[in-house]
């Protein structure tokens, strides 16, 4: 299922394009909306929310699929916290699905999934790592970054178990809105991905938007 | 699959809603066998030399391109490494993507008994489970992740949707696992976040620790996929430089 937003880029309070390769980590207030676009298609946007008044209750994927009783992400989902809380609702979705089950990429994960030589390629954790590194004050390390949502990413579960990705659904301009339940942090790493052709082995920019609750 | 088990070391048994934690030693395998049908068992993995390389979920499942866990799949550190390997399963379906229940889900589904009133019947779940065993190796709640249900089996329908299959978990089923490193396990054998039955399952589970042999060039597990030859290749590179 999809559904539009009725909310303008004219009236966000703030707008920042997070090119691929990069980290964004931002604290969104509860009440407010946080859009995430895909500008130019199939870019995966790896993301993270922490309890701004308390990071180490945080996003949970696991508990996140078992409350809404399915493996993907849409337009009324509840991102769900690993204290049994709502962080963000999903209110508008151009795409229809999102993945959560994939987990990011790694440099290590990249030497299991492609070959040995690629350990030295820039992967998702990696941004991860280096955002918690150049942010101290919130008091977040390897040991916070955890499983992830994967938005306009397309990994379909077959009835038998089995896990494929698929080309996306994504294309440009799509985006997924959320609404804030609580503060959170917001840690995004825009996947720089080389090997999946999921992005078609093209990493682009993202644009991330901010509306305040009145909007 | 294969046997690898050779020497029976040491058996037990722990009943339904409890939990227990050890570190197994590269070599050894665990197996767990479902005493009655209906268990299932939480687990939690880390590496005891470097307790925030731990299980990961989601590299498991993408790099088999599977979403259950059966013979012949490894389960994969965050750092890209095979803690241990599913060396033979009767159960033929495990979850990974679930994960525990809590406190407050216990006592919505079956009612809060209390140890002050039950003692050691008491409704105890998965979650402080894990949080009772992780502190016991200086880790908490911010170290938690997806954990392995075993013996429970969760599929999903053509739109997404979790379906709880009560007929996954059989009488006398086993599943048995190599350790590939060395690993902290923490485990509990609470009942599955979805499971539907009318009264709290207390299943219990027996466990046994065999020697087993190292994954041979030609072991299934290591075989079954190229990505997990690749595994049991950043495998050897730890052990050989630590």
């Amino acid at each position: 299922m999809t559904r539009q937003s009725t909310l303008s880029p004219d009236t966000a309070v703030y707008r920042k394009t997070v090119p691929a390769g990069d980290y964004w980590i931002h604290v969104v207030k509860a009440g407010q909306v946080f859009r995430i676009v895909d500008l130019e298609g199939n870019q995966a946007a790896d993301t993270l929310f922490y309890n701004a008044a308390d990071p180490a209750e945080r996003y949970s994927a696991i508990d996140t699929i078992r409350e809404q009783r399915n493996v993907y992400l849409g337009v009324g989902t509840r991102l769900m916290s690993t204290a049994g809380n709502a962080m963000l609702e999903i209110v508008a979705d151009t795409v229809g699905r999102h993945d959560t089950l994939g987990g990011a990429c790694s440099t290590e994960s990249n030497t299991v999934r492609y070959a040995l030589e690629k350990k030295c390629m820039h992967a998702c954790r990696d941004s991860y790592l280096l955002a918690v590194a150049e942010h101290e004050e919130f008091g977040l390390t390897k040991r916070d970054i955890t499983h992830n949502i994967n938005f306009f990413m397309n990994v379909p579960v077959t009835p038998e178990g089995g896990l494929t990705f698929a080309d996306g659904l994504s294309g440009p301009g799509q985006y997924v809105e959320m609404r804030a339940c609580m503060d959170v942090i917001v840690l995004i790493s825009n996947c720089p991905q080389l090997n999946n052709p999921c992005n078609a082995y093209d990493p682009t920019p993202i644009e991330v938007v901010v509306w305040d609750a009145a909007a | 699959m294969a046997t690898v088990r050779s020497d029976l070391l040491y058996q037990d048994e722990i009943d339904g809603g409890k939990h227990w934690s050890f570190t197994l030693r590269r070599g050894t395998v665990l197996r767990l066998i479902d005493r009655e049908g209906g268990a299932n068992v939480g687990m939690l993995f880390y590496n005891p030399a470097n307790l925030l390389e731990r299980y990961n979920a989601p590299d498991t499942l993408k790099c088999q391109y599977t979403f259950k866990l059966t013979a012949g799949h490894c389960l994969y550190s965050d750092m890209g490494r095979v803690f241990c390997s599913i060396v033979d399963d009767t159960a033929g379906w495990h979850d990974t993507v679930c994960g525990n229940s809590t406190k407050s889900m216990v006592a919505e589904r079956w009612g809060r008994r209390s140890y002050q009133e039950y003692r050691n019947d008491w409704t105890q779940n998965g979650h402080d489970s894990f949080l009772v065993e992780a502190a016991k190796y200086g880790l908490g709640r911010r170290d938690l992740a997806a954990n392995v249900n075993w013996f429970s089996k969760v599929r999903t329908e053509q739109d997404g949707t979790l379906v709880f299959d009560p007929e996954g978990a059989r009488a006398g089923a086993h599943v048995d696992l190599r350790f590939d490193m060395d690993t902290l396990v923490l485990f509990h054998t609470c009942p599955h976040p979805m499971n539907p039955a009318a009264e709290y399952p207390r299943k219990p589970v027996s466990y046994e620790l065999h020697r087993g042999d190292p994954a041979a060039e030609n072991d299934p597990c290591r075989t079954s996929r190229p990505e997990n030859g690749r595994g049991f290749a950043n495998n050897h590179l730890y052990h050989l430089c630590g």
